[in-house]
Parts: structure tokens; sequence; C-alpha cells
């Protein structure tokens, strides 16, 4: 009889630790999903702040006329991309090319009288960091997801039913400093 | 950031305070009505006073818990930003950026007119979060040391130690207060033979008894760990620890002295306001004393992260 009982207490503290266990990565890749939805949110709102924000300088910069071209032709390549992968090189065009127009910013002084164009470096500054964070925030949700399902013993659970691992955002060189670099305003005041 | 440890253990520390708090109403309450009724324990007379103490000790504890960070904000004097002011809108987005990088809800901010730097979080959840920064930070510091400033103060709303500090201010600020004008009064009191004032020497007597205990507890609260742990959280979240390091320097260097801030709101801050020597020094009495690091050590631990 005792035995039983013995055995009976093991397989439901099994049971119950293997609930937990699953509900607990179900979680985290609700949490893994949101984040990734976060940096779709970010894009976006680059997307519809860029318009704005050039035709407010257009004048001020008429004499960089190229590299405001270029920063919309590259946002209206990344609204148009038709996959995903087409959507990722598109945006690392688009952050290349606002890198440049803030550096054009910073190396005319006379610009930064223009509180338009004081405007457009802040805006693009906090757009370019919250992009960057997003993606930051994505990955470490991700990395802990990952190992979630790869320490054992969750890995019996992960692999029972059947979860995958997900894709960290690799940051192509251009890309790479973007969270913790600050573009504009280090020599500003 | 796992910050599941911290959180439990800051929320049984403001359980801990909560209930401390309203113990020691209760207990002057039954010592009054004991002196009043004449040490007649369990006689005719209703207990009147232990129940309106206790009454108030809840009262108090809830409208703190709930509006505490408002009180403290309203205290300090802080205003919401205007708009148009650009180093508002800068202030606006980067909150808006350590948002995002600590995955909580943007926090309400408010801006200090006062001219030394500093900046100060409260509020009892990260839904209910209050960041306030100094003008003069504003206008010392620039966008990365801004950035490290916020993101101090992000780190300890993600902690829950904003919770613990608001309920410390609302609770204890104002206790200690009262038990330290109760040991004056007392000492006061000695010279004068006036047996007449029972209500207030048993009053005095209370809280003077009680005040070993409530430094103690505070100690326990205002533990200067956490504001180690906030810098190292802040670099997780920025990537970036030259930022904080730079803006913690240029605080301390500030000569401007921050007028609004008393003792009991001074262990909100990033940078202690009160300008005590205590946190510039060393050893165990330094430690005891002091609600923040020494900022030396604070600002090479930062550096020793980016090398």
């Amino acid at each position: 009889m005792r035995p039983m009982i013995v055995f009976l207490a093991l397989v439901a503290a099994v049971g119950v630790w293997g609930v937990w266990t699953y509900n607990r990565l179900i979680g985290l890749r609700n949490q893994v999903q949101n984040a990734w939805k976060q940096i779709d949110v970010q894009l976006k709102r680059r997307h519809d702040l860029i318009p704005n924000l050039v035709a407010a300088v257009k004048g001020a910069m008429e004499f960089e006329r190229d590299t405001l071209e270029r920063v919309m032709a590259a946002r209206n390549r990344a609204v148009a991309a038709p996959s995903r992968q087409e959507s990722v090189a598109a945006e690392g065009e688009l952050s290349r090319a606002l890198r440049q127009l803030l550096a054009v910013v910073e190396n005319y002084p006379t610009l930064r009288a223009n509180e338009n164009v004081l405007k457009l470096q802040e805006e693009l500054t906090t757009t370019e960091n919250q992009l960057g964070f997003a993606r930051q925030f994505y990955n470490d949700i991700a990395t802990r997801f990952n190992t979630q399902q790869e320490v054992f013993p969750a890995s019996v659970i992960a692999k029972q039913f059947g979860f995958q691992r997900t894709e960290l955002f690799v940051a192509d060189d251009a890309d790479r400093a973007v969270p913790s670099v600050d573009l504009s305003l280090r020599q500003a005041r | 950031v796992n910050f599941y440890e911290r959180q439990q253990r800051n929320r049984r520390l403001t359980a801990l305070l909560i209930g401390s708090f309203v113990l020691l109403f209760v207990a002057l309450g039954v010592a009054i009505d004991v002196a009043v009724a004449g040490l007649s324990v369990g006689g005719e007379r209703f207990p009147y006073l232990t129940l309106v103490a206790l009454l108030t000790a809840i009262g108090i504890a809830a409208l703190g818990h709930y509006r505490g960070a408002d009180w403290v904000m309203a205290s300090l004097l802080a205003e919401p930003l205007r708009d148009g002011d650009a180093e508002h809108r800068e202030l606006q987005n980067i909150a808006a950026e350590m948002a995002i990088a600590s995955g909580l809800p943007r926090p309400r901010l408010l801006v200090i007119p006062d001219p030394s730097p500093n900046a100060l979080a409260a509020g009892r959840d990260p839904a209910h979060a209050t960041i306030a920064v100094t003008s003069g930070a504003l206008a010392v510091l620039d966008r990365e040391e801004t950035q490290g400033v916020v993101a101090h103060e992000m780190a300890h709303i993600a902690n829950r130690d904003t919770m613990v500090m608001t309920t410390v201010a609302v609770l204890f600020g104002g206790v200690v207060m009262l038990s330290d004008w109760a040991r004056r009064s007392l000492y006061l009191a000695r010279d004068r033979k006036s047996g007449g004032h029972l209500l207030a020497l048993v009053l005095a007597v209370g809280l003077v008894a009680i005040s070993p205990l409530l430094s103690r507890l505070l100690a326990m609260a205002v533990s200067r760990q956490r504001e180690y742990q906030a810098d190292a959280t802040a670099v997780e979240l920025t990537r970036n620890p030259e930022g904080l390091a730079r803006a913690l320097e240029k605080i301390s260097s500030s000569r401007f002295p921050f007028r609004a801030a008393t003792r009991g709101t001074a262990h909100l801050f990033i940078v202690s306001p009160l300008g005590r020597r205590a946190d510039e020094r060393e050893g165990a009495w330094a430690a005891l004393l002091a609600t923040h690091p020494p900022l030396a050590d604070r600002v090479a631990l930062l550096r020793g992260m980016a090398a």
C-alpha cells in the first residue's frame, strides 16, 4: 500500500512540474512574439515620421538635396518591400541613409541654428534609438526563451510539445552601433 | 534581467513597513487608553483611542500607498512637461526609449524647477510610476547622460524599489520627524515639574521608545545596495555605462543645494540632495548614516563595466 502512495505522489509531482514548465514556455513564447511586434511598431513609426520631418527641413537643407532624396527613396522602398527578407535589407539601407543625414547635420553648425533641423535631429535620434532598443529587448527575451527550451529537464517538455528556437535579430555592420551610440547631441551643448 | 527576486523582497519589505506603521499607531492608542483609564485594562471604558488609532493608521497607509507618489512630487514642487520645450521633448523621447528597453509602460514625467541637477522616481508599481528630473539636470546633462539617469530610475521602477521608497517617504518620513520632535520636547519637559501633560508625555515616551526600531527598519529599506543594483540594471538597459558615469560626476560636482528635498525624501534621489558629507566617506559609521553609496565607488564600478 505504501509504495503505491509514494509512486502516485511522484507521478503527481512530475505532472505538476510538467504543466508548470509548459505554461512558462508558452508565456515566454508570447513575450517573444510581442517583442517582435514591437519592432514592427517602431519600423512603422519610422516610416510615418520621415516624410514630415524631411518636408520640414527641405528649405534649410536645399544644398543637401541628394541626402534627403536618398532617405526618402530608401523609406519608400522599405514601405513597399514585399517579403521579410527584402524588408530587412531595405530597413538596413534606410538606417544607413538616416545616419548619413544625421552626420550632415552634425557637420554644419549653421544648420543647428534652425529649429526644424534641431527637431529633425532629435526625432531621428530617438526613432533610431527606439528601434535599437526594441531589437535589444527582443533579443533578450528570445535568448531567455531559447535557453529555457534547451536546459535539462525543461528540454524534455520543449521537445515533447515541439517548441522551436527563435531566430535572434542579427545586426549588420552598419546597424551594430545603433542602440548604444548617441548619434547627435554629444557636442550639441 | 530577472527582477523577480528583488521584486518579491521589496513587496515583503513594503508589507512589513506598513504593518509596523499600523502596529505603532495601535500601540500608541493602547498606551493612551490605558493611561487615561487609569491602568485598568479590560475595564468598563471602551478603548476609543485604540480604535481611532487603528482606523487612522489604516487610512493613512492606504492613502499613502495609492497617493504617495503624488504627495512626494507635490512636496518637491514638480510640474508637468511643457509642449514645445526642446529639452522636455528630449526627456520624453528618452523615457520612451527606456520604456522600450525595459519592456515597461512609459512612466509619467515631471520636471522640478531647481538649478540643482538631480532626479528621482516614485510610485507603487510600473503602471503608476513617475520620474521627475530637475530643470538643472536637463540643462547640465547631454542626451547620453540624461539617458543614463532615466535608465537608473527605470531600473528602480522595474525592481519595485520605488514601491518601498515611496512608502518610506510617506509613512516614515512623517514619523521620523514626529519622533525627533518628541525627543526634543521630552528633553525640555524634564525641567518643568508639571504632571499635567500626561497625554503628551505618553506620546513622547512611546515615540522615543520605538525610534531605534524605526531607524533599523529605515536602514533596511534604504539599503545602499539598491543604488548599485539600479546602476547595473541601467547599464543593461542602455548598454552604455559611460553616460551614467559622466552624469553622476556632473551631478556630484554641482554646487547648487536642493532646497525642496528633506530628510524624508532624500533617499528617493539618484544622488543624495542633502549634500551630507557622510555620502562621500568610507567606513561602517558612514555606511550607517548615508542613504547613498559613495559616488566615487559608483563611478568606478560603471567605468569598470565599460572597460
